[in-house]
């Protein structure tokens, strides 16, 4: 319940940004439902456990909705010249004109703003619906400001098996907020695979993976950018398979929410990420796990490189119901502290309410292995080049968690890039 | 072309002093040997020389054909000419064992101002000195000695040192742990690697791999000092005497 205070906030969030028109019955509906919501839950604060790590004041500045505007494409740089299916976003603001034509063998895609005029089943079912769900064990406050507000993002329906991958790419000039929100469905027996570059500073994408469906997300956050949320709210099918992977480089303050429900039999869903901080970053990933059903697999791997005076963060939950038997979660945090400066903060927690499972988490901290380093400089490898080849070492295991290996080399090439840079 | 002049050093963090007052010279083309026992500074020194942190050096100099040794980082020691064949080589897991040599390679060549090695020239090369190290494909593949044997890492580090060739080899107790067949393997390589231009500095508790390689010098270290230098015949008296009755005899 929110204090005085806090509903304050979270009236002064939602009165900076621009309010949607034009929108179908259903979807008005929906956002006064998420304003009241967001007033209730009020606007996050230090105070509260979520929070305890990451200050969310510089999340909740009330800022307006960013101008249109012309950006450089910088942010898609970093996949390269990857085949993909290639959509902007300047300032938060879909550009049909600077994207490829929304046509994708296997997938059905459209603007947001345009099926939230419309009154489709599909996307009915999604919109704000895997955020509420979400909302279950945590409050959320930051996602249910986007529900209320965000009108720009793609709405994807997978029916078929997808070959070439869908890029999102944000870039953003001046100040202002950027709310973007995704709903994605993956069919029974279909695939896709979704590449996301730069980040608005809230962002929403809920999946839904029907039964034995696949979902990639392999997503890369560089660059100087404002200070941002996202969140990733995922229901998984049975058999299905979910794997999202995100690299965070610097920035002042980023955290990733990814929250998923493994709802049907003998589906997995793995979150990976690797985190390079130095200066002044701050970078969160918290993730929450739910396994509702049986013989299901989780992983969370993520891997923390910090120098300077930045900060890493995971908090992460493997929350199983009763009921979820054979559910087999894994999760690991590591870093690894280049100087001094840097620190690593880590919650594990688990939640079973099972009894025939196997769930296992672990952390550590602690600068790279003097030996080691020893070791090569000894063979004649100078210091920047030895700790270059440890952290690629470090940081491997959750880049093979991407499935596709071309997209993993891309990911150590862009590991290697920063070491490289890091002053 | 090394020269140890009066080396004192004590370790950083204790202010404990493990070598006091070292004097050593090995000569290109020579074979020197370090016995002694456990504890007396040999793996100290051994450290001291490649360039590892942690030890504090209070007096004294070393030297490589003139150069100041101890002004120079590990790796450009390494550069210079220097191989230390660990006591107890690292396992880095994630770096594979290819990598970490062509790695190695070029960094060196790189800081002589030499091009880098070509791949087919690197792989024709390390594949020949593999093979007559036993070290099959399969271990080429692997991390650097995550998952070998002891055996196996030993021969790993005379291979890094075949592929490097330097111009000091420093061999710490590379013959521990090791059983005849690897001995006469790792003694092979070493005595491969003799030539009038190379010196070597091998580091050994035991004489029974100064039956293969074959010592011009052998000196004995006791508490942080070389208390005897002679002959190959040092080691026999050591393998009758033990060390305890020569650092008495000196004493
Ligand atoms: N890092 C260290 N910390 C504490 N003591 C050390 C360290 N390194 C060496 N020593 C001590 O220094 C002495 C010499 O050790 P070492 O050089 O390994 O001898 P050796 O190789 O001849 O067996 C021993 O007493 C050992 O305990
Ligand atoms: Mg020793």
């Amino acid at each position: 319940m929110a204090s005085d205070a806090t509903r304050k906030a979270a009236e002064a969030l939602l009165h900076a940004l621009a309010l949607p028109e034009g929108e179908a019955g259903w979807v008005r509906e929906r956002r006064a439902a998420a304003r009241s919501r967001l007033l209730e839950a009020g606007a996050p604060v230090r105070r509260d456990e979520y929070w305890r790590f990451t200050d969310p004041a510089r999340l909740t500045a009330p800022i307006a909705t960013a101008e249109a505007g012309e950006a450089p494409a910088q942010a898609a740089a970093v996949f390269g010249d990857v085949d993909a299916l290639r959509v902007r976003l300047v300032n938060g603001r879909l550009r049909a004109d600077l994207s490829d034509p929304l046509a994708l063998d296997g997938a059905a895609i459209a603007p947001l703003g345009e099926v939230l005029k419309q009154d489709i089943s599909i996307v009915r079912e999604l919109v704000g619906q895997l955020e509420l769900a979400a909302q279950e064990k945590v409050s959320r406050p930051l996602a249910i400001l986007n529900t209320a507000a965000a009108t720009e993002g793609l709405a994807i329906q997978a029916h078929g098996a997808t070959v070439r991958p869908v890029l999102v790419s944000y870039d953003q000039i001046g100040e202002g907020a950027s709310l973007v929100r995704h709903v994605i469905r993956v069919e029974a027996g279909a695939s896709l695979t979704l590449l996301e570059a730069g980040v608005p500073t809230n962002s929403v994408m809920e999946v839904e993976v029907a039964d034995g469906g696949t979902f990639h997300h392999v997503r890369v956050q560089t660059g100087e950018r404002a200070p941002a949320v996202t969140h990733v709210f995922a229901r998984i099918g049975a058999e299905a398979e979910f794997k999202t992977f995100t690299l965070t480089a610097d920035g002042v303050l980023t955290r990733n929410e990814v929250v998923i429900d493994i709802v049907g039999d003998h589906a997995s869903g793995h979150i990976a990420g690797a985190v390079l901080g130095k200066g002044d970053a701050h970078i969160d990933n918290t993730v929450f796990v739910t396994h509702s059903a049986e013989h299901g697999e989780s992983r969370q791997v993520f891997k923390n490189v910090l120098a300077g005076a930045s900060r890493g963060i995971f908090q992460g939950k493997i929350f199983v119901r009763a009921g979820a038997q054979k559910t087999d979660g894994y999760q690991i945090s590591q870093s690894v502290l280049l100087e001094e400066g840097a620190q690593f903060l880590a919650k594990p927690e688990l939640e079973i309410y099972a009894d025939d499972v196997k769930c296992s988490h672990g952390s550590t901290t602690g600068a790279l292995d003097e030996t080691a380093l020893f070791y090569l400089r000894s063979r004649g490898v100078p210091k920047r080049v030895a700790e270059s080849m440890l952290v690629a070492a470090f940081v491997d295991e959750a880049i093979s968690e991407i499935a596709d290996e071309a997209m993993q080399e891309r990911m150590r090439a862009l590991v290697a890039k920063w070491m490289a840079g890091r002053t | 072309m090394l020269e140890i002049k009066g080396l004192r050093v004590t370790l950083e963090e204790e202010g404990k002093e493990i070598l006091k007052g070292v004097d050593l010279t090995v000569e290109a083309g020579k074979v020197h040997a370090i016995m002694g026992p456990n504890g007396s500074g040999k793996s100290t020194l051994s450290y001291v020389l490649a360039g590892r942190d942690g030890y504090e050096v209070t007096a004294g100099s070393v030297t490589l054909d003139g150069e100041d040794v101890l002004e120079l980082e590990a790796e450009e020691r390494a550069a210079a000419g220097m191989f230390l064949a660990f006591q107890y080589p690292v396992e880095l897991p994630g770096v594979g064992n290819m990598t970490f040599l062509r790695t190695a390679m070029n960094a060196q060549r790189k800081a002589r101002g030499e091009d880098e090695i070509s791949a087919p020239e690197f792989l024709k090369m390390v594949r020949e000195k593999a093979k007559a190290l036993n070290i099959d494909n399969e271990m080429l593949k692997r991390s650097v000695n995550v998952g070998f044997s002891g055996g196996e890492k030993k021969r790993n580090e005379i291979l890094q040192m075949a592929m490097l060739e330097p111009r000091l080899c420093i061999l710490d107790e590379t013959d521990s742990g090791l059983d005849v067949d690897a001995m006469r393997l790792v003694a092979d390589g070493v005595n491969a690697l003799r030539s009038p231009d190379r010196g070597f500095l091998v580091i050994t508790h035991y004489q029974r791999l100064l039956d293969h390689i074959r010592p011009d010098v052998v000196h004995i270290m006791a508490d942080g000092r070389i208390v005897e230098t002679g002959g190959p015949e040092l080691a026999l008296r050591v393998e009758t005497e033990g060390y305890a009755d020569i650092a008495k005899s000196v004493a």
